[in-house]
């Protein structure tokens, strides 16, 4: 058994108006940062996970966005896994 | 007729839905604690407003895999009615019951008003004591009420008359001018393709008496009493 370290980010599928993200570019160009464009507003989730493998906190995490931490209708979501020292 | 009112940690409507069932109606209700998996034998449920589990994760997320959302969940397999109010048809919605999803408000504010629904679906067990068309006034209380789903979807729901009630005017024109909160096709409130399912952001316990300033949403509540008293 090792403990893993999982960071989950969460943000709106592609398509999908994400009204913070259009407020915060808004209020960047407000200050000049008139460059910036796309911006998206989302979820950063970290857990720790005791598993045997990086295989395994895999099939848990993914188990765990299907069931409740993501909603496909509006949502997307990549994660790092790393193993603790 | 027994009425089930699901109560979640952070529910804030059960008592009104329950207030407007008993001392308005004169029908029982029964409230269902979110741990436990037992819907004592009600024949319609309502899930209340509120926010459950504090809206952690998403609006609804985490009461859709409570024991009592479970049971809900089996209990609308069988034809059995279900409305979810505001919150509650935040859970209906990622209990999958309903299609589609919630997104923020587009003023990304909490809107709390009175609005008008023009009443597109009056076919369905919650909403046959209006007529098709009428325009009703009821209030809406959410941050999150911005409806939306796949193209697909929206299609189908479209199609097969699922979209209930539409955010308008007071004369019953739906546009841009008088959507409150970015819903798509100023959706407010859809049922499922078999029709025992429907939810709604606006709260019809709120319009169900003349001193709350509207009875528009008492029809609702009666028109499911119709629909079970007559199956």
């Amino acid at each position: 058994m090792a403990t893993y370290f999982v960071k989950v980010f969460i943000s709106y599928r592609k398509g999908v108006l994400d009204p913070q993200g259009v407020a915060v570019e808004k209020a960047a160009h407000q200050l000049g940062f008139t460059k910036v464009k796309n911006v998206r507003v989302g979820k950063y989730i970290t857990m720790e996970i005791e598993a045997d493998s990086p295989e395994e906190v895999k099939r848990e995490v993914e188990e765990m966005a299907k069931k409740f931490l993501v909603n496909p209708v509006i949502e997307e979501y990549t994660y790092e896994i790393e193993e603790v020292e | 007729m027994k009425f089930g009112i699901p109560v979640y940690p952070g529910s804030n409507c059960d008592r009104d839905v329950g207030w407007v069932v008993e001392k308005v109606l004169g029908h029982e209700a029964v409230y269902l604690w979110h741990a436990e998996k037992d819907l004592k034998g009600v024949d319609c449920v309502i899930v209340p407003g509120g926010f459950s589990y504090g809206d952690y994760l998403r609006a609804g997320a985490m009461a859709k895999i409570s024991p009592v959302t479970e049971a809900i969940c089996e209990f609308a397999e069988k034809g059995g009615l279900v409305m979810g109010i505001c919150n509650g048809f935040q859970i209906l919605l990622e209990a999958g019951l309903l299609p589609g999803a919630m997104l923020p408000n587009k003023t990304l504010s909490f809107i709390c008003k009175f609005v008008h629904l023009k009443v597109e679906n009056n076919q369905t067990p919650f909403t046959h004591l209006y007529r098709k068309g009428e325009v009703v006034r009821i209030p809406i209380a959410h941050a999150e009420g911005n409806y939306t789903c796949p193209p697909e979807t929206l299609k189908e729901i479209e199609e097969n008359g699922q979209v209930v009630v539409r955010y308008s005017s007071p004369k019953g024109e739906v546009s841009e001018e008088f959507n409150p909160n970015g819903s798509l096709n100023n959706i407010a409130g859809i049922c499922n393709r078999r029709g025992n399912v429907f939810g709604l952001m606006p709260h019809p316990e709120r319009a169900s008496e003349a001193i709350l300033g509207s009875v528009d949403g008492l029809r609702m509540f009666r028109s499911i009493v119709e629909s079970v008293v007559r199956a």
